[in-house]
């Protein structure tokens, strides 16, 4: 156990570093950071779908309460220590109700896809319709299809006047996403981790085994909620702006996608789709030949048709299948030596 | 006489105009081993569900260890020391068999323990060889093995076993026939079958089901040769 951790932390740090020193050099250090942001938005649906079971249809809902939290506290507060913090607990906390409703509810797979879908169009349509001048928390104006401008984004700690933005800000979210995903490797290394991946396998055999699904499934969609709502108050600070486009069902729609191309049941996989997907994006968006909705339409066509697996699983496989029997062919090989001279 | 760790009282189970189990009056003693017969559809594995959690009786009771479990959970019911193995195998497939006995002992013993514990129980199936091997590929014989060590490494009192021979070989038969004599030392077991070979070898007492209620109820030899058994459910020898 203590070697597969140090063998994650390794492979965080490496990937800090290459995302850190050398993509810079390929793309500029403001896409990289909604990219970083996007992936840890993956990783929090993958978290909960590929490790949990639990097909949230809107994980958008999350990403944009964290969001709509950060830019509604940091007007009221004036400093973005604690909206930060909130961002993180309101989603969690609502993460947490929903889903001991459901949980508690024994909602089956499909309903639960549907309230979350639900949830989403809730949220969607309520915060576009806030534009009047009296949907106010605070000094705070909602504003409706227009979103919330000119909040206070990320400082230093203290001190509200020293801003963390451009490079620096794109080292921070960096470092966000190495520590979620060191978090994320813990906690599924920890027994919570592995008896959530027993519920994800049998949940009916768990409950006959004597654990209690509804309350793990429950405080696993609420640690999911959170890491969205991370995500949506970085997000909120790469954009200066929010407004109720963090909740569409395109948005929500998207996040399954990256889960799906990227590889389900991988912490990387998510990360890595949500990351690749979007760039993706960017790039079509520069140009106006194909529509960007066809692309990735296309895209998730061909990964479920060809890679249902997702791009991570498939390369651990193939790396497995060409490399794991050398291993195993080399280590295999003075063991039967060694066997051979002790009957010898 | 020892008093009874299981008891049902009037135990019906409706579901919509069907009704799978009506008014079973059940007793079972400490350590006691009883099989259940009955043709299919005749409420037993209703019966077993019942007594899980998994299913809430309609209307009666049931009482483990003289509490009333009727509206109990499966996850409560089963903290109290109760197992059971399913008709078909209800395993982690996608996990190891060691994975898979860990999550069991895991639910009853801490960290270290729990390990040892998983040790423990695949030696004593002797399942050392495929240990790592992921469920979803061992066969269906392993699976059933495996799937009572989930269940006995909780210790339980109380064992539930749904066709614990079917589809395994006689030598794994023999073998599946010494682990239940063996858990049967420190735990009270309810099996359902229908190999009569198995039963007979096996069984003392033994309940027969028939279309949601008990038929019968006696010795395993008078069971067998009672008519209207014979006529039910084991058929007539011409």
């Amino acid at each position: 156990m203590a070697g597969s951790f140090s063998r994650d932390v390794i492979a965080t740090i490496g990937l800090t570093v290459v995302v850190i020193w050398i993509l810079p050099y390929v793309i500029s250090t403001f896409t990289i950071t909604v990219l970083i942001v996007y992936g840890l938005l993956g990783l929090s649906l993958g978290l909960v779908w590929g490790y949990g079971g639990i097909l949230c249809f809107g994980q958008a809902v999350f990403f944009g309460i964290g969001a709509y939290t950060y830019a509604i506290s940091a007007i009221n507060i004036g400093e973005s220590t604690l909206p930060m913090l909130l961002s993180i607990i309101v989603p969690s906390l609502f993460a947490a109700l929903l889903g001991a409703m459901m949980f508690y509810g024994r909602l089956t797979d499909v309903y639960l896809g549907v309230i979350t879908l639900v949830v989403t169009l809730i949220f969607y349509r309520f915060i576009n319709s806030t534009a009047g001048p009296h949907y106010k928390i605070g000094n705070a104006q909602l504003g409706g299809f227009n979103g919330i401008p000119g909040f206070q984004t990320l400082n230093i700690p203290g001190q509200p006047s020293s801003y963390i933005w451009g490079d620096g800000y794109f080292y921070f979210c960096a470092v966000v996403l190495a520590i979620v995903y060191l978090g994320v490797s813990i906690l599924l290394r920890s027994d919570f981790g592995r008896i959530i991946v027993g519920i994800r396998e049998n949940e009916t055999r768990m409950s006959l085994l004597g654990y209690d699904v509804r309350a793990r499934k429950t405080i696993l969609f609420a640690i999911g909620g959170g890491i969205a709502g991370l995500s949506g108050a970085l997000f909120a600070n790469w954009g200066e702006i929010v407004t109720p486009s963090v909740f569409s069902l395109g948005q929500s729609a998207e996040i399954i996608l990256w889960c799906i191309v990227g590889g389900l049941g991988t912490r990387f996989g998510p990360i890595l789709g949500a990351a690749g997907l979007s760039y993706l994006k960017f790039l079509l968006g520069q140009q106006s030949f194909v529509d960007n909705t066809l692309i990735t339409g296309l895209i998730l066509v061909f990964f479920v048709l060809f890679l249902p697996k997702g791009i991570v699983p498939t390369i651990v496989n193939v790396w497995d299948l060409k490399f794991g029997r050398l291993l195993s062919d080399r280590f295999q090989k003075p063991r039967r030596n060694r066997k051979l001279r002790l009957n010898g | 006489m020892a008093e009874s760790i299981l008891e049902t009282f009037g135990l019906t189970m409706r579901f919509g105009g069907v009704i799978a189990a009506h008014n079973i009056n059940f007793k079972l003693k400490a350590r006691e081993l009883r099989c259940l017969i009955g043709p299919n559809g005749a409420g037993k594995s209703t019966f077993f569900k019942c007594i899980t959690g998994q299913q809430t009786p309609t209307e009666g009771e049931v009482y483990l260890r003289g509490m009333n479990t009727s509206r109990w959970m499966p996850h409560q019911i089963a903290s109290l020391g109760v197992g059971i193995k399913t008709q078909t195998p209800s395993v982690m497939n996608g996990l190891s068999v060691s994975e898979n006995i860990w999550l069991s002992a895991r639910r009853f013993h801490d960290g270290p323990e729990a390990k040892r514990k998983t040790r423990e129980i695949i030696e004593r199936l002797a399942l050392g060889a495929i240990a790592k091997d992921q469920l979803g590929k061992l066969s269906h014989g392993e699976r059933q093995l495996i799937e009572l060590g989930l269940v006995i490494v909780g210790d339980p009192w109380l064992v539930l076993l749904d066709e614990p021979a079917a589809g395994l070989s006689g030598e794994d038969i023999e073998r599946m026939t010494t682990i239940i004599n063996e858990i049967n030392k420190t735990a009270a077991i309810i099996i359902i079958e229908h190999d009569m070979q198995f039963i007979r070898s096996i069984a003392k007492i033994v309940t027969v089901f028939h279309q949601g209620t008990v038929l019968l109820e006696d010795r395993v030899d008078k069971v067998m040769s009672d008519p209207t058994v014979r006529n039910i459910y084991l058929g007539k020898r011409n």
